[in-house]
């Protein structure tokens, strides 16, 4: 059961990718309707996340730290899989190690003494692993809550849920290694990662907002470089800013 | 996505630049000259809001290629505007950028900064590499310099590629999402930026 619909995912992804691998990655799916949900999601900001993560902001340090460093090991676990599927042994060898080390030495990922001993996992997805595979990111829109996304990228957030271990013992409520929890769970840890998020990004998204003509492609553009960059592992940029043509 | 916060630190990073003194026309030593200056300047209590404001205004204006980042912000359409009309959008690119950028300064704070190698790309751009340390315990921040250098004498600051994001990039996506929705008026893309200006 579990095999097919991932199977089915990744079929889906494929099928896809065809008309998708030739589309430009600023290319609207429907910008009225992301425009809409975009407003949707800021006032969601306003009244709810912003004020939240604002009151995490108040939190005693180490206690932010660790649970930032908590989520971030959680989502390592999604990492594992996805360096495998891209075959780069060398964050395979980062993100496993990191996850077992901050599992066991660093309580539970609340400490992060792998990075003292020189690993530091990249964050990877399914979205990211179809980028390396090639699949173009296809066109852009919104979703509501979860924010910028492409077409290829929201395939891999459904895919992710299959490859995802931390997604298997909790969204799908499966046991592995006698540990198994809830869709709660899941969701709980997922908000708490985007209040952390949010929280250290209080200054920067006022900045944004305040000095934007146009927030929402501002953010659009933000989001495509990001995910670009993720996908190439490389902070370079290639544009040749070619001003004499 | 932690790391999209240094994005914008960067940003404004590029505007911690205070006085007039003449930099070294090495690129690696022009950027650290120019930044480690000014975030000892801006970072001082000494200095009034306004007289800092006055001095990102005055070392941008000498220290960043402004006329080339609006070209290039423009796009496509650089090439099939009238003349009049890109004199007009570079006035109120100019001070747009000002604007916007002396008020992303005023809430960061002083940081440690180091340049980690220099690599020439071509005989007009040099990339920098450095480290941002920032001083309340954040994770350090990768900040690449796009240096023009087709004049040796004089570097200009082109673009900041902070985490992998490119500042001007950013502004020319947005700026080309405005010119989609206007049929391409360039006139309306300067009377948004002057409204910014004037707000």
């Amino acid at each position: 059961m579990y095999s097919k619909k991932f199977i089915s995912v990744l079929f889906l992804s494929l099928i896809l990718s065809l008309p998708i691998k030739s589309a430009k990655a600023t290319e609207e799916c429907f910008e009225g309707l992301s425009r809409a949900v975009f407003s949707f999601n800021m006032a969601f900001d306003d009244i709810i996340l912003e004020p939240i993560a604002k009151g995490y902001n108040k939190l005693p340090k180490p206690l932010k730290h660790g649970t930032s460093n908590f989520t971030s090991n959680v989502a390592t676990l999604l990492s594992i899989p996805n360096n495998l599927l891209q075959g780069n042994i060398k964050q395979l060898g980062h993100s496993t190690g990191s996850f077992i080390i901050n599992t066991s030495v660093g309580i539970l990922g609340f400490f992060n003494p792998a990075e003292k001993i020189g690993l530091k996992p990249h964050k990877e997805d399914v979205g990211q692993t179809l980028g390396n595979y090639g699949v173009g990111s296809g066109c852009y829109f919104v979703l509501p809550i979860l924010g910028p996304t492409t077409v290829r990228d929201s395939v891999g957030l459904i895919a992710d849920s299959f490859v995802d271990p931390f997604a298997h013992v909790t969204l799908r409520e499966k046991e592995l290694f006698n540990i198994s929890g809830n869709e709660l769970d899941f969701y709980s840890i997922k908000g708490i990662g985007a209040v952390d998020f949010r929280s250290d990004n209080i200054t920067n998204f006022d900045s944004l907002e305040k000095n934007s003509i146009d927030l929402y492609s501002s953010l659009k553009s933000v989001y495509l470089q990001d995910r670009e960059r993720k996908i190439k592992n490389s902070d370079s940029d290639q544009d040749d800013w070619d001003l004499d043509n | 996505m932690k790391k999209l916060s240094n994005f914008f630190f960067g940003l404004v990073l590029l505007f911690k630049f205070t006085s007039l003194q003449a930099y070294s026309s090495n690129p690696k030593d022009f950027i650290t000259e120019l930044v480690n200056e000014a975030i000892g300047k801006l970072s001082s209590t000494s200095l009034s809001k306004e007289e800092k404001a006055l001095f990102i205004e005055e070392i941008a204006s000498n220290n960043v290629d402004i006329e080339a980042l609006g070209l290039y912000t423009l796009g496509e359409l650089r090439k099939s505007s009238e003349k009049k009309d890109i004199e007009n959008y570079q006035q109120a690119f100019k001070k747009y950028f000002l604007k916007s950028l002396t008020s992303r300064l005023s809430d960061y704070s002083s940081s440690k900064f180091e340049v980690i190698e220099a690599e020439q790309k071509s005989s007009n751009y040099t990339i920098i590499r450095s480290k941002i340390y920032p001083d309340d315990g954040n994770p350090e921040i990768k900040i690449d310099w796009r240096v023009y250098t087709k004049n040796p004498e004089k570097p200009l600051i082109r673009d900041l590629i902070v985490e992998g994001l490119s500042l001007a990039r950013t502004q020319k996506e947005e700026f080309a999402s405005i010119l989609s929705s206007n049929n391409n008026d360039i006139n309306i893309l300067i009377s948004k930026l002057q409204e910014f200006v004037n707000n």
